[in-house]
C-alpha cells in the first residue's frame, strides 16, 4: 500500500437507467477518474458521485464486505463492489446492476424485497412448538462442532450474487436459488428447528426447489463468502430423496 | 396526503429496533419498522467480536455474575453511567442471550478438556469443565475482569441480526424499507409519529402512532474517518433535536476504537487482542505494558486509544502517506485460530490490505467508533421531555455507558434495551394515556413543512455545495473534536461549525433535480441535520472542562467529580438558533451502589466530590452489616440500590448459572 507509482487513469463505464424518469432509457455512461492507492469501487463510485454526477445511484452500507448491499456486475461478474480493489482490475472497468432483481436506479437494486419473499417462503426461522423459552434457565446445550457447522452456513449475507450467477433461475423465475437452498440446509442441520424431513420436502422437494438446480454451479463460483453451496445442494438432494422414498 | 396509522412506529431496523418490534407484537400491538436499508444490512451486522453476558460457563469466566459485569461497566463508564440502568442491563443480558440462542443464533460453545490459548504473549493451557460442555462460551475483551464476551466466531452481530430479522419475519412485523424519517410529528409535548420520505420514489408519508421509537444507531459519520457504516449519520438524533422538545444526552462522549485498519477505517475486532494479539510500534516493540502494566493491550478502549496516540506522538508510529499508524500482530495466534475465530478479520485484511494476517502485521490506528451519547431517555427508554417518543440501542443515551463503553456491551445493549423498552412501550399503549389526539390539520402542517424544505433545496440557485460543507464538518470533527481535545481547538471547531450551519441554510442541489431517488438531495438535507448534531458534540466537549472516559481534555486532565459529575443535555428549541442550548443533569452520588473511585489506569487524577467519601462509608457499612447477617449477594445489592421493581415482571427472575441457582 505504500508504493508510489504514477497513478492510472481509470475509465469506469456504468450501465445507467432511472425507471422514475419517463424520458430515460438504459444507456452506458463513462467516467474518468484518477486511481488512488488502495482504491476500492466504493471509493471510486463515491468520487464519481461527489465530483462528476450527483445523481448516480448505488448502495453501500458497511463498505467492509460484511452487509452484502453493494453486489453488482463488475466486468460482467457478480461480486461485492466495496471490497473490489481497482488495482486488481483493468483500467477500463464496466459496472452494471445485478440482473434479476427489481431496479431502483443505476447500480441500486431492490434485493431486500426479493430476500424477504424468500425468507417468508422458506420460513427461515427456528420452528419449535415443544420448548417454551425460559429466559432464566441455562441455555440448551449444543455440540461445539455442530454450532460451528451451523455458523458456517449462517454466514450468508443475502447479497444476491448467487442468484445473479444462477443459470436455472433464468429459466425458472420461482427457483429458490442457492441462497434459499443454503438456508434450508442451515435449518435442516439445526436441532433447535423441529421441522421434519417431510416438512422440508413439502417446501423444497420440487422443481422450484432442490430438484430444479441444473448443477451449473455458477453460485459457488461467485459467492463472496465462499459458502459450500455445491455440497449443500447435493446434501439437501440426498436428504429430500430419502424423505420422498419413505 | 398519505397517512399510515399504527400502534408503534419504530425508526431503524437494526438489532434494537427489531427487538422492540417483536416485543410489542408479542404484547398484541401493531408495529411498523421504517428502515433505510433491508434490516439484515443494518450496522448491527458489523459487530464482530461479541456480546457481553455474565454466563460464567467457560473456565476463564468462572465466578462471573451480574455484580462483576455491573462493576466493570460502571468503572468503564468512568462513573458517568446511570447505575440503575446498568444494573437493569447486567441483570437482563443473560436472558437476552438465551432468548437469542432459542431463536437460532449459533453461539460458539464450550468444549470440555484442554485447549491452548494465548495470554500475555504466552501459550497457556486452559481446561474446560465437563459440565460446561456445550454451553455458550466466551472470550476476553478489554476492561473486563472475567472472560464474558459471547460470540459466534467473529460474525456475532451478523448472526444476531439475522436471527432477529428472521424472528421479525415469523412474527409478521411490517417492515417498510428505504424509508427515511425526516421529522417527528408532535403536538403539546406528545410525539405522534414521523414524516417519512421514500428513498426510491421521493413520496412523503405521515406515519401516525401511539408510540414512536428511534433506534437508528450512532452518529459516527460526522467524523471523516469512522468504523461506522455509511448510514450512521445521526439522523435519528437530529430529528429528535429538531423537534425542539426532545433532548440529547452526553453527545460529546465519542469512543475511538484502537484497531481500525489504515487508511479505510474498517474495524478489526477487539477479539484480536482479546484472543492474544499484540500492539507493536515501528520498531516491532510491544509498548502497551510500559503504559498499562496491568491490563496492557486489554485496558479499556479509551485508554488504549489514548496510549497509542501518545506513543505515535513520541515518534514511534509507522510513517505512511496516510499518516502514522501502529501494528496489530495476530500472527502469534496461528493460522488455524485466525481462520476459525477471526475469519472476518482475515477477509478484511485480504480484501482491503492485500495481506495475510497469519503472516503479516496489520496497520491500525484509533478511529471513531461509537456514540455513547444520544437521545436522552428515562430508564423506560422514553424521552424525558417528549412523551410518546422512545429510543434504545446506540441511538439513545439511556445511559449505561457513561463516558466510555466496554467492548461487547453494545450489541448486548441493543437486545436488552429492545426487550425492556418493548415492554414499557406496550404498557403505555395499553393505557388510556396513549390515545392519539392530533388533528389532521396539524399532521398536514408537518408534512407541508418537510415538502417545502425539499422543494427549496431542489429549486435553490447559486447556493452552497452540500458535499463541501459536509467534508469540512468531517475534517473539523476529526482534527479538533478527536481523541485528545483542548479549549482552543474546540472553540475554533464550534465557531466554524456554526458558520457551516448558517451556510447550510442555503444549499443548492446541483445537477440532480429528481424528486424520486436522488442521492444528492439526500446528502443535502442530511448535511443540514448532521451539522446540528456535530454542534452538540463540539459544544458539549468545549464546555466540559474535565477529562472523563473517552472525553479527554489536555487542558483539563483531571476527572472533576466536584464540578462535572453530570450529564450534558442539549436541545434546539428554536429552529433559528445557530448553537444548541446546553444544560446539565446532576448524577446523584447518594443513590450509587458503586460510589466514584479510581478506574486503575495511569495516575489517579480524580478530583473527588465531597459526598463520595460519605456514600462510600454508607455502602461499606451496609455491606459489612448484611454480610455478618449472612445475607445473599442479591439481598446486599437490593439494600444498596434497589432496581428489580423497575423491571417488567417477566424479566425479574434470578439467572441460572452452573453452580448457582440451578
Amino acid at each position: 500500500m505504500n508504493k508510489d507509482t504514477n497513478p492510472r487513469e481509470l475509465t469506469i463505464n456504468i450501465l445507467r437507467f432511472d425507471p422514475h424518469d419517463e424520458n430515460d432509457f438504459p444507456h452506458m455512461e463513462s467516467f474518468k477518474i484518477q486511481e488512488a492507492d488502495g482504491m476500492t469501487l466504493f471509493v471510486a463510485l463515491n468520487e464519481i458521485r461527489e465530483h462528476h454526477d450527483n445523481s448516480l445511484k448505488f448502495d453501500f452500507v458497511c463498505r467492509a464486505g460484511i452487509c452484502g448491499s453493494c453486489s453488482m456486475l463488475v466486468n460482467g461478474r457478480p461480486t461485492l463492489a466495496c471490497r473490489t480493489l481497482t488495482a486488481k482490475l483493468d483500467a477500463n472497468i464496466t459496472l452494471a446492476p445485478l440482473p434479476l432483481f427489481e431496479l431502483i436506479g443505476d447500480l441500486s437494486i431492490y434485493t431486500g424485497k426479493w430476500m424477504r419473499g424468500l425468507n417468508e417462503r422458506l420460513e427461515t426461522w427456528i420452528h419449535d412448538k415443544e420448548n417454551e423459552l425460559e429466559v432464566d434457565k441455562l441455555e440448551e446445550r449444543m455440540e461445539p462442532e455442530l454450532a460451528d457447522e451451523i455458523y458456517e452456513l449462517d454466514r450468508c449475507v443475502e447479497c444476491g450474487c448467487c442468484v445473479a450467477g444462477c443459470g436455472t433461475i433464468q429459466m425458472k423465475p420461482d427457483f429458490v436459488g442457492a441462497v434459499g437452498l443454503n438456508k434450508v440446509a442451515r435449518y435442516h442441520l439445526d436441532p433447535r428447528d423441529k421441522r421434519t424431513d417431510e416438512e422440508f420436502y413439502e417446501m423444497v422437494g420440487d422443481e422450484d426447489g432442490v430438484f430444479g438446480c441444473m448443477t451449473l454451479l455458477g453460485c459457488e463460483d461467485v459467492c463472496p463468502k465462499d459458502l459450500p453451496l455445491q455440497s449443500k445442494i447435493a446434501y439437501m438432494r440426498r436428504m429430500m430423496i430419502k424423505a420422498a422414498m419413505k | 396526503m398519505k397517512i399510515i396509522y399504527t400502534d408503534v412506529l419504530i425508526i431503524g431496523g437494526g438489532l434494537a429496533g427489531l427487538r422492540v418490534a417483536t416485543g410489542v407484537k408479542e404484547r398484541g400491538h401493531d408495529a411498523v419498522v421504517l428502515t433505510l436499508v433491508p434490516p439484515k444490512r443494518s450496522h448491527s451486522a458489523a459487530a464482530q467480536g461479541g456480546m457481553q453476558a455474565s454466563l460464567a460457563n467457560s473456565k476463564m469466566g468462572e465466578g462471573d455474575n451480574e455484580d462483576v459485569h455491573f462493576s466493570d461497566t460502571i468503572k468503564g463508564s468512568d462513573w458517568g453511567a446511570d447505575q440503575m440502568v446498568a444494573r437493569m442491563f447486567t441483570h437482563c443480558a443473560p436472558k437476552a442471550i438465551r432468548e437469542l440462542a432459542h431463536w437460532g443464533v449459533p453461539w460458539s460453545r464450550v468444549k470440555k478438556g484442554n485447549r491452548t490459548a494465548i495470554i500475555n504473549a504466552k501459550k497457556v493451557t486452559i481446561t474446560e469443565k465437563e459440565d460446561a460442555h456445550g454451553l455458550i462460551t466466551a472470550r476476553d475483551f478489554g476492561g473486563t475482569k472475567k472472560w464474558r464476551t459471547c460470540y459466534t466466531s467473529d460474525g456475532t452481530g451478523h448472526s444476531m441480526l439475522f436471527a432477529m430479522d428472521n424472528k421479525a419475519h415469523e412474527d409478521k412485523v411490517e417492515i417498510h424499507e428505504r424509508q427515511e424519517a425526516i421529522a417527528l410529528i408532535h403536538n403539546n409535548g406528545r410525539c405522534y409519529g414521523a414524516v417519512s420520505r421514500n428513498l426510491m420514489t421521493g413520496e412523503l408519508t405521515a406515519y401516525i402512532s401511539k408510540a414512536t421509537t428511534i433506534a437508528t444507531g450512532g452518529y459516527g459519520r460526522i467524523y471523516s474517518v469512522s468504523t461506522n457504516a455509511v448510514i450512521c449519520e445521526g439522523i435519528g438524533q437530529a430529528i429528535a433535536l429538531e423537534s425542539g422538545v426532545a433532548t440529547l444526552g452526553n453527545m460529546e462522549a465519542i469512543q475511538f476504537h484502537p484497531t481500525a485498519i489504515v487508511p479505510v477505517g474498517i474495524l478489526t475486532t477487539e477479539g484480536c487482542r482479546g484472543d492474544g494479539g499484540l500492539l507493536l510500534d515501528k520498531d516491532g516493540y510491544r509498548f502497551m505494558p510500559d503504559y498499562e502494566p496491568d491490563k496492557k493491550e486489554l485496558a479499556s478502549r479509551d485508554v488504549v486509544s489514548r496510549r497509542m496516540t501518545e506513543h505515535m506522538r513520541k515518534g514511534k508510529g509507522v510513517k505512511s502517506r496516510y499518516g502514522d499508524h501502529l501494528w496489530l500482530d495476530i500472527t502469534i495466534l496461528g493460522r488455524e485460530h485466525i481462520e476459525k475465530n477471526l475469519r472476518e478479520v482475515k477477509e478484511i485484511c485480504e480484501s482491503f490490505l492485500g495481506i495475510d494476517p497469519a503472516v503479516d502485521w496489520i496497520p491500525v490506528r484509533p478511529t471513531q467508533h461509537y456514540s455513547m451519547g444520544g437521545i436522552r431517555t428515562k430508564y423506560t427508554g422514553e424521552s424525558q421531555t417528549l412523551k410518546g417518543l422512545y429510543s434504545c440501542g446506540e441511538a439513545a443515551c439511556w445511559d449505561m455507558h457513561g463516558f466510555n463503553r466496554l467492548g461487547g456491551n453494545s450489541v448486548s445493549e441493543t437486545v436488552v434495551g429492545g426487550m425492556l423498552v418493548a415492554e414499557y412501550i406496550s404498557d403505555f399503549c395499553d393505557s388510556k394515556d396513549s390515545d392519539i389526539k392530533i388533528h389532521s390539520s396539524t399532521i398536514e402542517k408537518f408534512m407541508k413543512k418537510e415538502q417545502d424544505k425539499i422543494d427549496e433545496l431542489l429549486s435553490n440557485e447559486n447556493g452552497e455545495d452540500a458535499y463541501k460543507l459536509r467534508r469540512r464538518m468531517e475534517e473539523i470533527m476529526m482534527e479538533d473534536v478527536g481523541i485528545f481535545r483542548n479549549g482552543n481547538d474546540l472553540k475554533k471547531a464550534v465557531d466554524e461549525l456554526e458558520e457551516l450551519l448558517k451556510r447550510s441554510k442555503n444549499i443548492e442541489v446541483f445537477r440532480s433535480k429528481s424528486k424520486a431517488a436522488n442521492p444528492a438531495l439526500v446528502n443535502a438535507y442530511r448535511t443540514q441535520k448532521m451539522l446540528k448534531v456535530a454542534l452538540t458534540v463540539a459544544q458539549g466537549a468545549y464546555l466540559r472542562t474535565e477529562s472523563r472516559g473517552a472525553h479527554s481534555r489536555e487542558d483539563y486532565p483531571k476527572r472533576d467529580d466536584a464540578n462535572w459529575l453530570k450529564r450534558t443535555i442539549t436541545s434546539w428549541e428554536d429552529e433559528n438558533q445557530t448553537l444548541p442550548t446546553v444544560t446539565y443533569e446532576e448524577i446523584d452520588i447518594s443513590t450509587m451502589e458503586l460510589p466514584p473511585g479510581f478506574r486503575g489506569y495511569g495516575k489517579d487524577l480524580t478530583e473527588h466530590h465531597k459526598y463520595t467519601k460519605v456514600r462510600q462509608e454508607i455502602v461499606d457499612d451496609k455491606i459489612k452489616e448484611l454480610q455478618e447477617k449472612g445475607a445473599s449477594r442479591f439481598e446486599i445489592q437490593d439494600a444498596l440500590m434497589p432496581f428489580i421493581d423497575k423491571l417488567p415482571k417477566k424479566y425479574r427472575g434470578i439467572n441460572e448459572r452452573l453452580g448457582e441457582n440451578v
